[in-house]
């Protein structure tokens, strides 16, 4: 903060409107202030996300430790394709949205709204692929609780010849593995509901040209929390569906 | 150096024209508010009602107890009665009290802000403090849910056929309410600061909030992800608790209480800053070790990470690891240990007076330190596993909880009235108040020491009779309590119309928050203040007011 400025503003009366740009709320002294603020602020709370899903990373260490061979089960049965093509659609989207932030950070109200819809429709494209893979899941009586059965793990995956079948003990920890990988990807999914939600809210916002007048901190701030999104998802995709890939 | 301050004389004293209660009326200005000061009433009109529900819940237990075969309640119903009051006290009270009320009102103005730093998500924070609060009552009146506030698995997600799921989600937005609490307040501290306003010249009030803050913001999500692995486990049926999918109940105890141990540091931190602010202002001296107190806050947020095992002890983990969480336990004594010693030197040679929020200080001190040290022997292995699951425990937590927290937070409540309605309350009631809270909470709580030492387990609704006389001496302290509790209730709502007008400073604190007119502006400042004087700086003030005419209105 620039002691000057604040100096020469308290010599003056409190609130001299025309000065202030309409976005600044009354208790920041200047807009620096409080775009720093709204950008510490949201590093928090991205600091309460790392812990959140901390507590689901920290019980996949201890599980996979303990029931690897299940583990290892588990992932064969996943559909690396659509792993790999959300994992690229979740990159394409955090550099659509990088874009989106430039944009508003040039003043650019055309290619703003662009990216915005480009990382909606990427957005939505990674959820519809979740959807078919869950649906998957559940055909194949892999959720646990609700249709769970261990056949297909007391048998060889016909994918992948070289497994040998699990003893039936170990089988039932297959269920750990479904477990943590419906919450897990839930979770993100979860996430990526909230974020497309909020983005096609900041989308009608920009179309009145909010974000183009200088007041960049909601997209920027959009743009951790959606980079965010991504990385946890760069994190999911080799525990959940590599494992054992470098045999 | 002590600089003896007579009270201003507040016979002359008017309540200004214009101030935060007075500048918009209706009930929609209220609960639209962006404005700290009205979400901190809010918030203290809330806590209230939550407490005196979670009291009644205390007041049928020890009912129930004063006869050994429980001719009160059936035995599940005590079960249902014991994790409401645990669940309400902790998570509807406890939590929220010292920082979303008193804290919520302070920060901003201690720091000269305007306002914190999102008054929105404040407000917002309050909202799904209600909204867990109204699914909590739901929770009580459809039946209640008897898992004890700890949701132990598998007793939680196989064995219990009560309302668990509306409770582990009404806990669950109580902790994002938390939250938003915390991260605002570490944005505040940070970046709203008035000019000159240093790190080292914020009242230590604000240092024991953020470390609270700290510990909000990393430790509730893992609350949050570990109660939704319940809830599901629950609905669903995932195993990742469950053993006989190959989940481990061990598990959860860990991530329940990485939270749920740092959630009594969460309690108790702001418990802390009050009694720096109290202590400092009724011995007109400055905290003594200011820098040690500051750093012990942040000490204690740093340790309390690294002990929850402590907890689970007798469940199971292994010597080893049993072994280096005893050590640490001992460690996070240190910085209670020094806060207090700064404090009793505080005290020494000050020019002293006995004002309630002093009493309480002083009840504060003696309770916290008589809790802190039991928790010494609950530390140590040896003694745990005799100790544990007794009313030790109960004790032990009541006396740091109750004794400590609640001493605090009615002492803060007491030291900032003045500036929140712009009144005071009655002296002498209030200083009766003080005392007989005082003794009726060792005659509460004393007695269970003994019980617990001789083996009277926690959580159980009847006992063998020869534990019938400990018993009633803490039932009879418990209703002594309740009055201690009932009356300031009744003389602060009538002060807030009776009381005498309190004028800028009665108390000649230092705070920039005595500077301003009580109650404040909404705006708290007419102008961005400009910080020349360090914390505590009593001759500042002397000679400011040698200076200065006030003014009022």
């Amino acid at each position: 903060m620039d002691s000057h400025s604040i100096a020469a503003q308290t010599a003056e009366p409190a609130h001299l409107e025309h000065e202030h740009p309409a976005f600044l709320r009354h208790h920041f002294e200047n807009v620096a202030q409080q775009r720093e603020a709204a950008t510490f602020g949201m590093w928090l709370f991205l600091l309460t996300e790392i812990m959140f899903f901390g507590g689901l990373f920290c019980a996949y260490l201890i599980f996979r430790n303990w029931y690897y061979p299940a583990f290892v089960a588990g992932s064969h049965t996943l559909h690396i394709w659509a792993g790999t093509l959300n994992t690229t659609l979740l990159i394409i989207s955090s550099f659509t949205m990088a874009m989106a932030v430039h944009a508003a950070e040039v003043r650019h109200r055309g290619p703003l709204l662009r990216w915005m819809v480009l990382t909606i429709v990427l957005g939505c494209g990674f959820l519809c692929v979740k959807a078919y893979e869950w649906h998957d899941e559940w055909v194949n009586h892999h959720v646990p609780g609700l249709n769970f059965s261990i056949q297909e793990f007391t048998h060889t995956n016909p994918a992948y010849p070289g497994d040998k079948p699990l003893a039936p003990d170990m089988a039932e920890k297959t269920q750990i593995y479904y477990s943590l990988y419906f919450v897990m990807t839930g979770m993100h999914a979860l996430h990526m509901i909230i974020g497309v939600s909020l983005l096609a809210i900041l989308l009608i916002r920009a179309r009145g040209g909010a974000f183009t007048n200088g007041h960049i901190a909601p997209v920027e701030n959009f743009g951790l929390y959606w980079h965010f999104v991504d990385i946890v998802w760069i994190f999911l995709f080799p525990l959940l569906y590599l494992i054992s890939r470098h045999q | 150096m002590s600089t003896i301050v007579s009270l201003p004389d507040q016979s002359t004293a008017r309540l200004p024209k214009v101030s935060y209660l007075n500048k918009e009326y209706g009930l929609k200005s209220w609960l639209l508010t962006g404005d700290h000061k009205r979400i901190a009433v809010l918030y203290m009109i809330s806590i209230t009602f939550f407490f005196f529900i979670g009291g009644a819940m205390a007041a049928l237990i020890r009912l129930q107890l004063l006869t050994p075969y429980g001719d009160l309640l059936a035995a599940d119903t005590y079960n249902k009665v014991f994790t409401a009051h645990g669940l309400i006290m902790v998570f509807f009270f406890l939590v929220p009290s010292v920082p979303a009320t008193i804290g919520n009102f302070c920060i901003p103005i201690m720091v000269g802000a305007k306002d914190l730093a999102f008054p929105k998500i404040n407000l917002l924070s309050w909202y799904l403090y209600v909204a867990a609060g109204i699914m909590m009552i739901c929770v009580l009146t459809f039946g209640g849910v008897d898992t004890g506030w700890t949701f132990t698995t598998p007793l939680s997600t196989h064995y219990l056929n009560t309302n668990v799921v509306t409770a582990g989600l009404a806990v669950f937005v109580a902790g994002f309410s938390s939250i938003f609490t915390g991260l605002n307040f570490i944005v505040t501290i940070h970046r709203m600061r008035a000019p000159g306003m240093t790190w080292f010249r914020l009242p230590l009030f604000v240092w024991s909030h953020y470390a609270a803050s700290i510990l909000m913001v990393l430790g509730t999500p893992v609350l949050a992800i570990t109660l939704t692995l319940v809830v599901l486990e629950r609905t669903i049926g995932i195993g990742v608790f469950d053993p006989t999918r190959g989940g481990d109940p061990l598990l959860f105890q860990h991530l329940f209480w990485f939270y749920s141990h740092p959630a009594v540091y969460i309690m108790i931190l702001p418990g802390m800053g009050v009694i720096s602010e109290v202590i400092s202002t009724f011995s007109r001296k400055r905290v003594f070790g200011y820098t040690a107190v500051a750093f012990s806050s942040v000490a204690i947020a740093v340790f309390g990470f690294f002990v929850w095992a402590h907890h689970m002890f007798i469940m199971g983990i292994s010597n080893y690891s049993a072994l280096v969480f005893s050590l640490l336990t001992m460690l996070v004594a240190v910085p209670s240990a020094i806060k207090i010693f700064n404090w009793a030197a505080t005290l020494y040679k000050g020019s002293i007076t006995f004002e309630t929020p002093m009493l309480y200080a002083f009840g504060f001190l003696g309770l916290f330190t008589i809790g802190g040290l039991t928790g010494v022997f609950l530390g140590s292995l040896g003694m745990d596993i005799h100790l544990t699951e007794t009313y030790f425990i109960v004790a032990h937590f009541h006396f740091v909880m109750v004794g400590g927290m609640l001493m605090a937070y009615l002492s803060g409540v007491h030291f900032w009235w003045p500036k929140i309605t712009g009144r005071m309350y009655p002296e002498g009631v209030s200083r009766l108040a003080a005392v007989i809270t005082f003794v009726g909470f060792i005659l509460t709580f004393f007695p269970q020491f003994v019980l617990g030492y001789l083996g009277m387990p926690r959580r159980y609704a009847a006992y063998p009779p020869e534990f019938q006389v400990l018993n009633v001496f803490s039932s009879a302290g418990a209703s002594v309590l309740g009055i201690g509790y009932l009356l300031p209730l009744l003389y602060l709502t009538w002060s807030l119309k009776y009381g005498k007008i309190a004028g800028p400073n009665p108390w000649q604190a230092t705070g920039l928050e005595w500077q301003i007119q009580s109650p404040p502006l909404t705006e708290n400042f007419d102008k961005t203040p400009i910080v020349t004087h360090e914390a505590y700086d009593y001759d500042w003030l002397a000679n400011k007011t040698r200076n200065e005419v006030t003014t009022v209105g």
